[in-house]
Formats: structure tokens, C-alpha cells, sequence
């Protein structure tokens, strides 16, 4: 077996990518919606390699959650784009400032 | 080195190369087409885990679901990506900051950490031998965390519906069938006999 250390790694470095595309991506929500898909994702791994370390099934059960609540705000955050895109015709984040918050 | 730490390196870099290329990528049908590959090998590390029914759910729902979506709406939407990829260069000194001060945080607990000592003892749900895992997460699930699962339904419930409610659009001067007026429609008052007289007309 390897380490739970290598594991760990993996997702923080998952993470931390996640962050990075945030951050270099301001412009374009689709590749901001996937940059927090991939932190969901690292989040995930977490949770398994604990799940699977310390013997405890309540991990996997909390990722099944976070895979639902991803999925559903995938779909929210799609929607929201398609009808954005719809209404101003660009998806950029500057321009969105209709209620000028 | 076993073929377990050697599959375990394949899929862990092909993760962190997906998800790279899933950010840096100009095209963002190729940043779909990279996520999917993250997503792929992070069901391989599942696999490896013992977790193979998230594994599996992992393909079935992103692979299957949430990334064809990604690409569906990347497809629909008329953007021009170009221009907005032009200014990615403006955003990478500060991204590049915050990520290597964020990995130098990560990279303080490396190591340094360890278990509590009542870790082991506040483990909730051992895992069973019996059991494999699908049949195992299926027996706490449906019994321990029943009130959240059913709640994850209606959080998928309230997401269906809010998309469907987000993206209809009644478009005006469309004909469409009405079904009630056909049902309602009375055949005394849709058709009428009339006697045609020859060489008159009507």
C-alpha cells in the first residue's frame, strides 16, 4: 500500500490548480465553473483517502452528497449562463453589473 | 516499484495534467475534453482506494452528465473565446502568487500532521469485510443517512426545475396546439350542411 500522504498531495495540488484557474480565468465563467468542479473533485479525494485509511465508510457517503450538490449546481450554474448569454449576448464577468453591486 | 504504486502515479499525474490543461487551455472544448480526463483518472484512483462504487458514480454522473453539459452549453453559446482568453496573460502574475502561496501553506501541514488519538475511536460506520462496497454504502445509507439522501433528491428536484425555469423562453408569434380548445370543440358549430344548388355556387 502507499501512503495516505501521496493521496493528499494529489488533491491539494488538485486544489490549488482549482485556485489558480479562478484567479487566471476572470473572464470566462464556464472554465470558473469547471475550475470549482475541480476543487469539488480534490475535496473528494480527501474525503475517499480518509474514507479508505481509516476504515470508515462515512467518508464515501459525504462524497456520494458532494457529488449530488455539484451536479445540481452545474446545472444551476449552466442555466444561469444560457440565460445570461441570452439576454446581455457575452459571458465575460465584468459585464456583469445590472444591479451594480 | 509494485504495479499498484505505479498505477497510482499514472493516475494521480494524469489528474493533475488534466487538470491543468483543463485550466490553461485557449479552447474550452479542449478544457471540457481535458476535465473529462481528470474526472476519468480520479475514478481510477477511487478504484485503487476500494471505493468503487463512487468510482463508478464519478464516470456515470460527470463523465456521463455533468461534463457532456459543459460541452453542450460551450457549444451553444456563440462566444468569442479568443477575446476573452487575450487577457488570461494580464490575470497569471497574480494567479501565479496566490497559488504558490497557497502550496507553500499546504506544504507547512506536509508531514507534520498526525491522527488525534481518539480518531480511531470516533469512526463511525466500520467498514465490514463482508460486505463489498456497493452493498455496504447501500446498507448506511438507506438506514443512517436516509433524511439526507432523501434531501439530496429534493436538491436535485429543486435544481431540475430551477434550470427548466431559468432557460424557457415563450417565444411570441410561434402557433402552437392548443389542446383544450380541441378537446372543447363542438362538432354543431364546426360544420354545417348547406344545399348547393347546381350551376350557383355558393
Amino acid at each position: 500500500m502507499i501512503g495516505i500522504e501521496h493521496y493528499l498531495t494529489t488533491a491539494s495540488i488538485l486544489f490549488v490548480i482549482g485556485i489558480f484557474g479562478l484567479f487566471l480565468n476572470r473572464k470566462n465563467v464556464i472554465i470558473l465553473l469547471m475550475s470549482i468542479e475541480l476543487m469539488l473533485l480534490a475535496v473528494n479525494i480527501n474525503l475517499v483517502a480518509f474514507s479508505s485509511y481509516l476504515g470508515d465508510l462515512v467518508g464515501q457517503v459525504f462524497t456520494l452528497f458532494i457529488l449530488t450538490v455539484a451536479a445540481a449546481e452545474a446545472a444551476i450554474g449552466l442555466a444561469i449562463i444560457v440565460s445570461f448569454f441570452r439576454n446581455r449576448g457575452t459571458i465575460a464577468v465584468e459585464d456583469v453589473n445590472v444591479m451594480k453591486g | 516499484m509494485s504495479i499498484f504504486v505505479s498505477t497510482f502515479y499514472l493516475f494521480s499525474l494524469s489528474v493533475i495534467a488534466g487538470g491543468l490543461m483543463t485550466v490553461i487551455s485557449r479552447n474550452p472544448v479542449h478544457s471540457v475534453l481535458w476535465l473529462i480526463l481528470a474526472f476519468l483518472s480520479s475514478a481510477g484512483l477511487f478504484v485503487l482506494l476500494g471505493a468503487e462504487f463512487l468510482a463508478m458514480l464519478l464516470i456515470i454522473v460527470y463523465v456521463g452528465a455533468v461534463a457532456v453539459l459543459f460541452l453542450f452549453v460551450v457549444m451553444m453559446l456563440d462566444v468569442d473565446f479568443s477575446t476573452l482568453k487575450a487577457e488570461m496573460a494580464g490575470y497569471l502574475p497574480i494567479a501565479l502568487l496566490i497559488a504558490v502561496v497557497l502550496v507553500m501553506q499546504l506544504a507547512m501541514a506536509f508531514g507534520l500532521w498526525s491522527y488525534a488519538d481518539t480518531a480511531v475511536g470516533a469512526r463511525e460506520v466500520l467498514v465490514n469485510p463482508e460486505y463489498h462496497n456497493t452493498q455496504a454504502l447501500g446498507l448506511i445509507l438507506y438506514d443512517r443517512y436516509f433524511i439526507l439522501f432523501q434531501l439530496s433528491g429534493l436538491i436535485l428536484l429543486v435544481a431540475m426545475i430551477g434550470a427548466i425555469v431559468l432557460t424557457l423562453r415563450h417565444r411570441k408569434n410561434v402557433k402552437r396546439q392548443n389542446i383544450l380548445s380541441q378537446i372543447y370543440r363542438d362538432p354543431d358549430k364546426s360544420l354545417e350542411i348547406l344545399d348547393v344548388k347546381p350551376g350557383q355556387g355558393l
